[in-house]
């Protein structure tokens, strides 16, 4: 009983160093990536990290994958959300979107969850922040290796 | 029938003697006394009418009622015109009263009304003032619909707007609304410094 405990504590100690070794580099100077276990002592206050800068350009951007919730390319900054009022329906709702010229929403959200089609926005839908969401320029914490599927199909196509 | 309630209440001759008095030339006081005397008089007056009008034009004033400070300015304090990188700001006043003296002789007198709210608690407590949120807010954007967003104008002048400067969006929609005369600020800028009230049936809103 006593050999199996000493072996599984001797396996795991190159598994701690590594772990160590990247929570260093992942939380290392210029990357404000949080540390899991907090400051160390625990009880040290830690600055607060500088707030980032919004991106405000209108720009589109490319979805990740087709159902993907569009992004915000806008501030939205002061804009009200909540149960009496919704700012993003003055633009984004079908009769607006004349005079804004602003993206409508989509037509799924006038649907209830069964399909069926409503005479105005779904209930269910009007937490627009739920879903879709602002960007920053902040540098992405850890490495993002995503491809969409067109980059997978892409390749298997070029292996064939 | 007038003369005889007057009559009645003064007396006929006392008034008739008083009317007598006030416009005959006075016995005892030199001309000098009386003119300087009135402008005096007449300096302290305005000068007194003047500071308490300012003091009643302020924020600490404002913010001396708790329906003011505990639900409006504490809803301000978190908007781009209470704080912002600039360190300029927006009191009370510069967005609720208008600068130019006659109309904020008349704002002031409308105010009445709501010292006699202060007095019978119309919104004393946060219940209240949530009931009556949509009904006031009604209220400030219709005035400032009628003067063309005039207290907005105080500070965000058309002429020195540099549309360039603005994100493309906001400076299509001034060139488009603003500037055409069609619409004014506070069609679109509603709720800019206080929570909204309901907005179910207000024109530009779901």
């Amino acid at each position: 009983m006593r050999r199996p405990v000493l072996l599984s504590a001797i396996a795991t100690v190159p598994f701690l160093l590594i772990g160590a070794l990247s929570a260093q580099q992942i939380g290392g100077p210029g990357l404000d990536a949080p540390r899991l276990t907090g400051p160390a002592p625990f009880t040290a206050e830690t600055p607060a990290p500088p707030m980032q800068r919004q991106i405000t350009d209108d720009v589109r951007r490319r979805r990740n994958y087709p159902d993907q919730p569009p992004l915000i390319p806008h501030a939205i900054e002061g804009y009200a959300l909540d149960l009496n009022a919704n700012k993003c329906l003055s633009c984004h709702s079908r009769k607006f979107t004349e005079q804004s010229q602003a993206p409508m929403i989509s037509i799924t959200h006038y649907q209830d969850r069964d399909g069926n089609f409503l005479g105005g926005l779904a209930p269910r839908r009007y937490a627009c922040l739920a879903c879709h969401v602002p960007q920053t320029t902040a540098r992405p914490l850890v490495e993002n290796r995503f491809a969409d599927v067109d980059a997978l199909v892409e390749t298997e196509r070029r292996e064939r | 029938m007038a003369d005889t309630i007057a009559t009645r209440v003064f007396g006929h001759s006392r008034i008739r003697d008083w009317l007598r008095q006030a416009f005959t030339p006075a016995r005892t006081l030199s001309l000098a006394f009386l003119t300087l005397g009135g402008f005096v008089a007449g300096v302290a007056f305005w000068g007194g009418f003047n500071t308490v009008l300012e003091a009643t034009n302020t924020e600490r004033f404002c913010t001396s009622c708790h329906e003011m400070r505990t639900n409006v300015f504490e809803e301000l304090k978190g908007t781009i015109h209470f704080t912002n990188r600039s360190g300029v700001r927006a009191t009370c006043p510069d967005c609720h009263v208008p600068h130019n003296w006659t109309n904020k002789i008349a704002r002031k007198m409308q105010a009445s009304k709501e010292v006699w709210g202060k007095i019978f608690g119309s919104i004393d407590t946060r219940e209240k003032f949530l009931a009556l949120r949509k009904h006031m807010a009604e209220r400030e954007w219709e005035r400032m619909k009628a003067n063309d967003s005039l207290e907005c104008r105080n500070c965000h002048s058309a002429q020195s707007m540099d549309l360039t400067k603005q994100n493309p969006r906001a400076a299509a929609a001034h060139e488009r609304f603003m500037f055409t005369g069609e619409k004014t600020c506070i069609d679109c800028h509603k709720g800019i410094a206080h929570k909204l009230p309901n907005m179910s049936g207000v024109p530009g809103w779901q």
